[in-house]
């Protein structure tokens, strides 16, 4: 059975692409043939993030129009094999996503992949609902302030109301919440919310945190997924968020807590 | 010939309303205490139409300075829409300034023309007089008819069906709520109490036209006896809440509930028009 999984949240810059990158290579690197789709139209990112950007020709709106075949717009990841890109349409109208075309894309790619992605837009306007809509499960990604918190709060508001899993009265949209840009120090100042805090708010299950880092931007210049980073903390963050979502047991919660340098380290000017 | 679509159609709607009882003609006084009143929610209103109330002040000669009025609750969102009751002469001095006539404060037979009297007791029975100071059933009648309302009230409609013994109770279940209720959902328990369970975020609205019960944190707004049940009551797990209202009463935190009771296990009632928030005994 094909998975559904929308990345959204609500607000902006919170690292839903980031995350939508890095999650789809994650699930990908394991082995699922997997699909990541870029929902915002007209404000493309995914495929700067993913450094497919020279290789877009088609895009979701061409294949909903029935210009193209799904197989023409789909474009192989550069790092992963198993891994497939359908990019957003930059300068079409974000209406031309209509639900009907979207279910027939979604119905096909389920027939080859383990796991579709979709990258939501933020707001909670009709892309941000078209993304949501046929969701599975989703990933609400949610920096440890209050205005994203309440952003991510109204996310999950609607897709407790309004998804077709609710509309139909079926089971609920699984829900995992995923903390990024989380700043442990900055937590202990009082300048940041604490996953705590979060969690008390949204009261969703917590699926990982992922810390604030340089490298991801760095990454998302050079086109290539934070998880690909070789010994970057964002990296091993991203892995371990993809492992508990496979059902990978014992992962700890890392990245939470203040790394309390060993003394052998900080002598030696270990990082 | 191709039928033409019919452009409009006219039908009665039962709609809730503000009322303004309006207690004095001093106008100057009046803005003074509204403007103390509203300031500091200024967005609890918003292009909200208001009835007012002149059944307080029929006996005066003078009428009030409509204009003026009109123009300072509009400052605070408030659209005045039309008068009831009041002097022959009053009321001709608001149709001068536009405003609307509803019928007279004494009958008021169309400001709710019965909606199944949802507020029946029989939902509520547990409330009647089980506290000092809350008479039972009786109270809803007795306030309006005393016209003893003061600037607090905010009565989105008084509930004055004749005796509500008349009226059969229909009986609505309680209705739960097990999940959490998030920012800009909101749920309306109609003719019936609502019973939460899951934790009710900032930017949520509970209204129920019975009690409401919340065994979680209320961080938004609840809203009892929507339908002017002044023997409605609120119980509240852990009280954050951004407004509290039974009845068109309300308080938030700025304007009127205790800071030492945040977080804490409470009970809100109406004595009167003044909200009662006690801490619950554990």
């Amino acid at each position: 059975m094909s998975k559904v999984i929308v990345v959204t949240s609500g607000k902006g810059g919170v690292g839903k692409t980031t995350t939508s990158a890095s999650f789809s290579s994650g699930l990908a690197l394991r082995g699922n043939k997997t699909v990541v789709i870029d929902f915002d139209v007209g404000l493309r990112n995914l495929d700067l993030i993913m450094g497919c950007e020279r290789r877009v020709v088609y895009d979701i709106i061409n294949v909903i129009n029935g210009e193209v075949s799904l197989k023409q717009a789909l474009i192989k990841d550069k790092n992963c094999d198993n891994l497939y890109i359908l990019p957003a349409s930059q300068t079409r109208d974000k209406d031309a996503l209509n639900l009907e075309g979207v279910e027939r894309i979604l119905n096909e790619l389920k027939e080859t992949f383990d796991f579709i992605v979709c990258d939501s837009p933020a707001g909670i306007e009709s892309g941000a609902f078209t993304a949501m809509y046929f969701a599975d499960e989703a990933l609400i990604v949610t920096n440890p302030e209050v205005s994203s918190v309440r952003d991510s709060d109204r996310i999950l508001g609607i897709l407790a109301a309004k998804s077709k899993r609710a509309v139909d009265g079926l089971d609920p949209v699984k829900e995992h919440l995923l903390v990024t840009r989380y700043d442990p120090k900055r937590v202990e100042a009082g300048e940041m919310l604490s996953v705590t805090d979060i969690q008390e708010i949204l009261r969703i299950p917590l699926l990982g945190v992922i810390p604030e880092s340089e490298s991801v931007l760095q990454a998302s210049n050079a086109g290539t997924p934070a998880i690909h980073l070789d010994k970057s903390d964002v990296a091993e963050a991203y892995r371990d968020v993809v492992g508990r979502f496979m059902g990978d047991e014992g992962l700890p919660m890392r990245f939470v807590t203040v790394d309390k340098k060993s003394f052998f380290k900080r002598l030696l000017g270990g990082r | 010939m191709a039928r033409v679509e019919p452009a409009f159609k006219l039908k009665i709607a039962n709609l809730s309303l503000f009322v303004l009882y309006v207690n004095t003609t001093d106008m100057v006084q009046l803005k003074k205490q509204l403007d103390m009143r509203f300031n500091k929610s200024q967005d609890f209103f918003s292009n909200t139409p208001v009835a007012l109330d002149l059944s307080a002040i029929a006996n005066f000669n003078i009428s009030p300075d409509f204009a003026g009025l009109m123009a300072f609750m509009l400052d605070h969102g408030m659209h005045a829409t039309g008068v009831v009751g009041g002097s022959a002469e009053q009321r001709e001095a608001a149709v001068r300034s536009g405003l609307g006539l509803f019928p007279d404060t004494i009958a008021r037979p169309a400001l709710k023309t019965a909606p199944i009297s949802t507020t029946a007791p029989g939902i509520t029975p547990n409330t009647t007089g089980s506290q000092p100071g809350v008479p039972g059933l009786g109270l809803a009648i007795e306030a309006v008819a005393g016209e003893t309302n003061n600037s607090n009230i905010l009565d989105s409609d008084t509930q004055l069906q004749k005796p509500v013994s008349q009226v059969l109770p229909t009986f609505r279940p309680t209705m739960i709520i097990n999940k959490p209720v998030r920012t800009g959902q909101r749920i309306y328990a109609e003719g019936a109490n609502l019973v939460v369970l899951g934790v009710v975020n900032a930017g949520a609205e509970l209204i129920a036209d019975g009690d409401i019960h919340i065994y979680a944190p209320l961080r938004g707004r609840a809203i009892a006896g929507a339908q002017g049940n002044e023997n409605a009551r609120i119980f509240i797990h852990s009280l954050e809440a951004e407004l509290i209202s039974i009845a068109g009463c309300f308080k938030v935190f700025e304007n009127g509930i205790p800071e030492n009771l945040r977080c804490k296990p409470v009970q809100v009632h109406l004595d009167r028009s003044d909200l009662i928030i006690q801490p619950l005994l554990s």
